[in-house]
């Protein structure tokens, strides 16, 4: 039990990660690799605010906007100096290396186990203690923030401003026609998308209760693995809004590496086991669409 | 009104295949105009429309839309009094978004692209009177992703689309090659009455000879960067597809070929 539960709790936070991921990957088109980077920013942020004595809900939205930046930073090296899409993202994610041991005041690693943080200080907590559920505490935390997250992302999605980031990444063209500069379109997917990722490394640094330089490594792979399985598995139930495969494609990659890790292997192999199942998707997928395409 | 004056074009430049197509060149267009450009692949019809549209850089010289300098403008900001519509039905379009979706994001061109809504409901039927006139049926389908549509429904679209907004330009890039004979027909009818209707200044390149005779009251040649044949008013009206034949022989004898 105490397995499942940890499946959906990192299933639900990963997801807001991929829900960043899909817009860059899926709407945008662009392999944004700062993402590696911008979910040990969310993380950092959060660490220190919490160490400094603030509530640590006030971190999270410090987090998000905090990612927007580094989204900003990634869009304006892409589109204002225009170096290459993949490029732009590894330069920000090497310069953000840097950045985030200065928010931790150089150290490689910040721990929380004592410190207060969105899930002892829940509004839900005391209620789930007094019929029994406190397990459930986090679970429902989580699957509240991934929600909200879910629905804001539909909702912007179908604003003017989210039509034109959804027509930027299908066909460009189509912007410059309607007399908008593309660039600028692509920079706000970027941000929103960083944004997203950083609240996610905000929310996976509570839970895991520290801050570590290297958490963000491979980030990028869980992000997509999410979004290619809940876009392919689920992509024939049309009643279902993309946004909410990706969020299911979160849980059951969490699963897959859950299932892996009771089966024998160790946590060293973590990120083994992450590159080889996101092989396998990729290859999967690509078979499922007779080969021709693979994503 | 558009004005090209003295563009110097060269590809390739500082490479063994560099190539100067457009040499001190200079056009006209008045308010207005509906013109035909025809010519030989490489003679510069469609670098042309890419230099008007800001595309394609050129190297030196001057364009002017009713009077004021574009030259240093960029291609999204020329587009606020530009429509066009491309060879490729699919670059005048979303295809992963509805055509609702499509036409409401073409109604907007020109205002915010804020956090309002991206349909307003109101504005369905409206789009459908739009869509009906076309008589393809596309009104029945408004939330059909506009990749499941035919290639010649997704020009109708585009060209309705394009022209959506109050514009003062028209650019079609040979916008029915891609399309079978009925449905250009069709196209070509509906590129006629939209711009008689708005009054708007086209220029038209086509490789439809045919099509260059029977609409516009202009009709250009070009040729390796220069305008070799410009007929207006009566003289166009009176053009024979034979008369361009011939042209077209000549150059190619030129060249070199035999006939």
């Amino acid at each position: 039990m105490a397995l499942v539960l940890s499946v959906f709790e990192q299933g639900f936070i990963f997801a807001i990660l991929a829900l960043g991921v899909y817009i860059t990957y899926k709407i945008l088109d662009f392999p944004d690799l700062t993402v590696d980077s911008s979910f040990p920013l969310g993380a950092v942020v959060c660490a220190v605010m919490i160490k400094a004595g603030i509530n640590p809900w006030l971190s999270l939205p410090v987090a998000f906007i905090a990612g927007g930046l580094a989204g900003l930073v990634t869009g304006i090296i892409h589109v204002k100096f225009k170096v290459r899409d993949l490029l732009s993202g590894i330069i920000t994610m090497t310069i953000l290396y840097s950045i985030n041991l200065h928010i931790a005041n150089g150290q490689a690693n910040v721990p929380l186990f004592s410190d207060n943080n969105i899930f002892t200080i829940s509004p839900f907590k005391n209620v789930l203690e007094k019929v029994g559920l406190g397990d459930y505490n986090i679970v429902l935390i989580v699957l509240f923030l991934a929600l909200i997250c879910k629905i804001i992302m539909d909702l912007y999605l179908k604003t003017k401003s989210g039509f034109l980031l959804r027509a930027v990444g299908n066909n460009e063209n189509v912007v410059t026609s309607l007399a908008k500069d593309k660039g600028n379109v692509k920079i706000v997917g970027l941000v929103i998308a960083n944004a997203l990722v950083a609240l996610s490394g905000a929310i996976m640094c509570q839970h895991q209760r520290y801050f570590d330089i290297s958490m963000g490594t491979g980030t990028i792979v869980i992000g997509l693995a999410s979004v290619i399985i809940g876009i392919n598995v689920f992509s024939r139930l049309s009643f279902l809004k993309a946004t909410s495969t990706v969020v299911i494609g979160s849980i059951i990659y969490k699963a897959c590496v859950a299932t892996a890790i009771s089966m024998g292997m160790k946590p060293i192999d973590m990120k083994l086991i992450t590159g080889v199942l996101f092989l396998a998707i990729l290859v999967i997928s690509s078979f499922r669409n007779g080969g021709a395409s693979n994503d | 009104m558009i004005e090209l004056s003295k563009i110097n074009k060269i590809y390739n430049k500082g490479t063994v295949n560099e190539t100067q197509l457009f040499k001190d060149f200079n056009f006209k267009v008045e308010n207005q105009d509906f013109i035909s450009v025809v010519g030989s692949n490489g003679s510069g019809k469609t670098t042309m429309l890419n230099m008007i549209c800001g595309s394609v850089p050129i190297d030196s010289g001057l364009i002017k839309i009713n009077g004021q300098s574009v030259t240093k403008m960029k291609e999204f900001q020329r587009y606020k009094k530009i429509g066009r519509v491309y060879q490729n039905p699919s670059m005048g379009t979303c295809d992963t978004m509805t055509i609702l979706e499509n036409m409401s994001l073409a109604e907007n061109k020109g205002k915010m692209f804020g956090l309002s809504l991206g349909t307003n409901k109101k504005r369905i039927n409206y789009y459908k009177e739009l869509l009906a006139e076309l008589n393809i049926g596309l009104e029945d389908k408004m939330n059909v992703k506009v990749g499941l549509l035919s290639g010649g429904q997704r020009q109708a679209l585009a060209l309705i689309m394009s022209v959506m907004t109050p514009i003062d330009i028209l650019i079609l890039d040979e916008h029915t090659a891609a399309l079978d004979p009925k449905t250009a027909e069709t196209i070509m009818m509906l590129t006629d009455k939209v711009v008689r209707e708005k009054k708007l200044t086209t220029i038209m390149v086509t490789h439809n000879l045919m099509y260059a005779i029977k609409y516009g009251n202009r009709l250009v040649m070009m040729h390796e960067g220069n305008v070799i044949m410009d007929k207006k008013g009566e003289e166009k009206k009176n053009a024979k597809i034979d008369d361009l034949l011939d042209v077209f022989n000549t150059i190619s004898l030129e060249r070199g070929n035999s006939l």
